[in-house]
């Protein structure tokens, strides 16, 4: 971690879906250039708390957002141009999702989508991201075979290389190895670290193991509501501030 | 441990066997009626089947001859009904289907759209007799006749493509906007592309449709008897009066004395024809399309 420059900062952020309030009230910061690990149970908000900040939560009608979310010092609720916002944040869902287009149309795509379309652009991107995403190797020479046909790991790594192509500042990954193989998943670790030199991540997940292998700091989760957040070394030393983050880790529930 | 026929299993095999046998049974029911119309009309009709019987015009007082009037009449109407409902149905069900947020106006015109999809044709013919014929002005004519089917034809469209689009994972368009595409770029790159041979299949399905109903065109712009030239591609203009397929097979098997026997038979063998060779493209679509389907 060079400086803390502040990527990320998120205030008193609430979310309901209707009636039902999902986060009550969230307040963190992500530093630049570091791994933050959001880790907790299912169902405490940490897929809703990733859309709120992108913005797709926009598209789930029931949602009413309140608090502030800025990135990179704008912020994200008053943003003029929403589509910049998504392409300076990629998303990595958790399950693997290759688009029913060929391989180099799923990672040419986004940078389509904001303007470029001659072969000699977008060419350099799609090398770029899927060496990024350590996937050029095995489907260097099938670029124009469907993405949708591939191995789910391998579709894993080119819904990274996807995430990639847009030049994003923040890289958010949601729970990206639930679908896929320990090998596959120790690959993609490898190549978040290589990329954290870059841009700054933000990885939920829910192998606590995973978080204490990757990330700088851990923030745990809670029924929407922020239990601890610190270094990583504190959050597993075995005397994190509450009892509650002890158990999880040390996998007493959860 | 061991695997004994018990008089307990003996019975959930009888009831498996009978039920097996009630369900085919009633499939096999649906294809027998089929089988006896289809043959029963070909035979009746076998003495004017023929290439000559499509092409020739009515003669003797339309106790004789083709049907070539109301085949062409039936292509425009049919023809220009799709011109109309197919590119309505298709961008309304899009916007209802991917940009419509789920409120009041919204909801109702859903309701709308279901609603309409049940109304029975005999309505819409009077709903076009009021709307095209007299309000808009256009008279009895192609123009009212083909607006009153596209109108008929409209909603089922509009379900049809919205059922097509909604078989497109979700996970798709999430991931296309987490990219930052807008609604309409996913929707060109991913929802359409993928979608196309159901929305194509519903489309064509509503031409047999808007091909077979009679009252919509009776009351708003087919004829009795239009005089035509044999085999004459474009016999009619657009504020002119058409004859149809349908109309002339009612026509035939009730307003005229005499008629030759096999006349009115031969007729509906070209209509059943004409709609059975479009739902046979429709199918033959699908099936191509659906082996370039791609997840």
């Amino acid at each position: 971690m060079t400086a803390f420059i502040k990527e990320i900062e998120v205030q008193d952020l609430r979310l309901a879906y209707d009636s039902k309030e999902i986060l009550h009230g969230i307040t963190f910061d992500v530093f630049r250039n570091e791994i933050l690990a959001v880790i907790g149970p299912a169902q405490s908000g940490k897929t809703s708390m990733l859309r709120c900040l992108n913005r797709t939560i926009d598209f789930t009608a029931s949602a009413t957002v309140s608090g502030t979310i800025r990135v990179a010092g704008e912020d994200v609720r008053k943003t003029k141009d929403i589509f910049a916002l998504r392409r300076k944040i990629g998303m990595v869902a958790p399950l693997p999702t290759g688009l029913p287009l060929t391989i180099y149309e799923n990672v040419a795509f986004a940078p389509r989508c904001s303007g470029l379309s001659r072969k000699a652009d977008l060419d350099p991107i799609v090398e770029r991201c899927l060496r990024q995403a350590a996937l050029w190797d095995e489907v260097k020479d099938r670029l124009a075979s469907l993405g949708t046909a591939l191995s789910g790991g391998q579709q894993q790594r080119l819904t990274i290389a996807r995430a990639l192509s847009h030049q994003p500042e923040i890289l958010c990954l949601d729970e990206f190895s639930i679908a896929i193989d320990p090998v596959t998943t120790m690959r993609i670790e490898d190549v978040l670290k290589e990329l954290r030199r870059e841009i700054t991540i933000v990885l939920v997940t829910n192998l606590t193991q995973q978080a204490r292998r990757l990330s700088d700091r851990t923030m745990f989760l809670w029924d929407g509501e922020i239990v601890e957040i610190d270094r990583t070394e504190v959050i597993f030393s075995g005397q994190p501030r509450s009892e509650r983050t002890r158990d999880y880790v040390s996998g007493v529930f959860g | 441990m061991r695997f004994e026929r018990t008089p307990r299993v003996a019975g959930k095999e009888r009831a498996e066997a009978v039920a097996k046998a009630v369900f085919a049974l009633m499939a096999a029911a649906m294809v027998v009626p089929l089988v006896l119309i289809v043959s029963y009309l070909v035979y009746m009709a076998w003495p004017s089947l023929g290439w000559e019987f499509i092409v020739d015009v009515p003669r003797r007082g339309m106790t004789d001859g083709g049907i070539w009037p109301a085949f062409v009449g039936t292509l425009y109407l049919v023809g220009i009904s799709l011109l109309v409902s197919a590119p309505v149905g298709v961008l309304a069900a899009v916007y209802l289907n991917e940009y419509a947020k789920d409120n009041w106006f919204n909801r109702a015109v859903h309701l709308a759209v279901i609603n309409l999809a049940g109304v029975p044709s005999i309505v819409h013919a009077l709903f076009g007799l009021g709307a095209f014929v007299y309000a808009a002005r256009f008279g009895y004519s192609i123009l009212s006749a083909a607006l009153t089917l596209a109108i008929m034809t409209l909603p089922v469209i509009i379900a049809s493509t919205r059922e097509a689009l909604a078989s497109v994972p979700m996970a798709f368009r999430e991931a296309c906007w987490n990219v930052g595409a807008t609604r309409w770029q996913t929707i060109r790159a991913v929802v359409l592309p993928n979608s196309i041979s159901g929305i194509l299949t519903g489309v064509i399905l509503q031409v047999s449709r808007a091909a077979g109903e009679t009252a919509p065109v009776m009351f708003t712009g087919a004829v009795f008897f239009k005089s035509v030239e044999r085999g004459e591609l474009f016999p009619y203009g657009l504020r002119e009066q058409c004859m149809a397929l349908s109309m002339h097979l009612y026509t035939l098997a009730t307003q005229v004395p005499n008629v030759k026997e096999s006349l009115p038979y031969a007729t509906a063998v070209v209509l059943l024809g004409s709609v059975l060779l479009v739902n046979a493209t429709a199918i033959a679509l699908r099936v191509w399309l659906r082996g370039r389907k791609r997840w």
